[in-house]
């Protein structure tokens, strides 16, 4: 047993835990940490193949820069977003895990038919000086095309999540004489209690004490307020 | 140590991710199995890499990485303009082109 092998078994199990504990977890905050943790283990993997360079990049760009805009939009979309659990075809949980198992047993069977032998990298790291030496020799020699071409569809892909993303406003912004307006009419002038004053803690989830005692809902932030009604009003109110 | 451990362990990953795809609703779960799929192909790049003894492959992972980072940002995106308008993220929702 050398040490590509402990390698191998250690972070393959945890690469596999990690891919199913993502189909199985009802929320989607879990299934993006269990992604992550997969990810990680197959950078591990990465770097016990010979390659450091990719490993880094995928703990960078997968489980730091894809994994956080996975995050960033569960919190848009709500935290609590789980799935409903009425099938709208018929089977389709039996079908499709009679086809997933099919379709793995199958590219097993392909695969194991197979008889590879490794050489190994390291002759190919050694020869350019290097790992990253030669990458940087084929993505900018062999592969210079497909490289600047990456440029464009980067671009690209910015643009279109900016005018996917962006959404016109739908009424004029309230002037200061408006919105004083509207506060005065509105029947409570003075400003909102604070949240947490005179309650047992300080945090903004705790409603202040009134003088009889009472918990004031208003000295909450509308967010918090929205989550006591329903989880539905919280979307709703995160997003407005 | 056998190198087909490598291919049929990004075998396992990628039919795990097919799996998702084919039966969670949650638009952003099925993404998450969508990157879960590139993640084993990236790893059968590498291996193939190990076997053959040049970095070609580690090349073709290296760009499979750049595209899944166009391709998150973009599908994103479309998953929040979806769910300005719907207010859900579950993919059974979003069959108005069938209608």
């Amino acid at each position: 047993m050398n040490g590509e092998v402990v390698i191998f078994w250690i972070t393959a199990v945890f690469a596999v835990i990690g891919a199913v504990g993502m189909v199985v977890s009802r929320k989607a905050v879990h299934s993006a940490l269990w992604v992550a943790f997969a990810m990680i283990n197959l950078a591990v993997l990465y770097f016990s193949l010979g390659g450091p360079f990719l490993g880094t990049t995928q703990i960078v760009v997968y489980t730091g820069a894809v994994m956080m805009l996975f995050l960033f939009v569960l919190m848009i979309v709500g935290v609590d977003s789980s799935d409903s659990l009425i099938e709208t075809i018929k089977g389709q949980r039996l079908v499709g895990t009679i086809l997933a198992f099919a379709f793995g047993a199958l590219l097993t069977s392909a695969i194991t038919t197979t008889g590879f032998r490794a050489v190994g990298v390291s002759a190919a790291n050694d020869t350019s000086g290097g790992n990253i030496q030669g990458l940087a020799q084929l993505i900018f020699g062999r592969y210079l095309l497909a490289f600047e071409v990456t440029s464009a569809l980067l671009i690209t892909a910015a643009l279109g999540a900016m005018v996917l993303a962006h959404h016109e406003r739908w009424a004029p912004r309230k002037t200061q004489a408006e919105l004083q307006r509207l506060r005065t009419l509105s029947g409570h002038p003075t400003p909102m209690p604070s949240p947490g004053v005179l309650a047992l803690h300080n945090s903004v989830d705790t409603p202040a004490l009134l003088a009889d005692g009472t918990p004031s809902q208003e000295s909450l932030p509308r967010i918090f307020r929205a989550v006591d009604q329903s989880t539905e009003s919280t979307n709703n109110e995160v997003n407005s | 140590m056998n190198p087909n451990n490598y291919l049929v362990l990004a075998g396992i990953l990628f039919t795990i991710g097919a799996f998702g795809v084919l039966v969670r609703r949650n638009a952003i779960i099925v993404f998450m199995s969508v990157e879960m799929m590139l993640n084993a192909a990236n790893l059968a790049f590498v291996a193939a890499s190990h076997i053959t003894g040049t970095l070609d492959g580690q090349t073709a992972a290296f760009f499979v990485m750049v595209v899944a980072a166009a391709e998150v940002v973009v599908g994103l995106a479309i998953i929040v303009a979806i769910f300005r308008t719907r207010r859900s993220a579950s993919i059974d929702e979003a069959s108005l082109l069938k209608h």
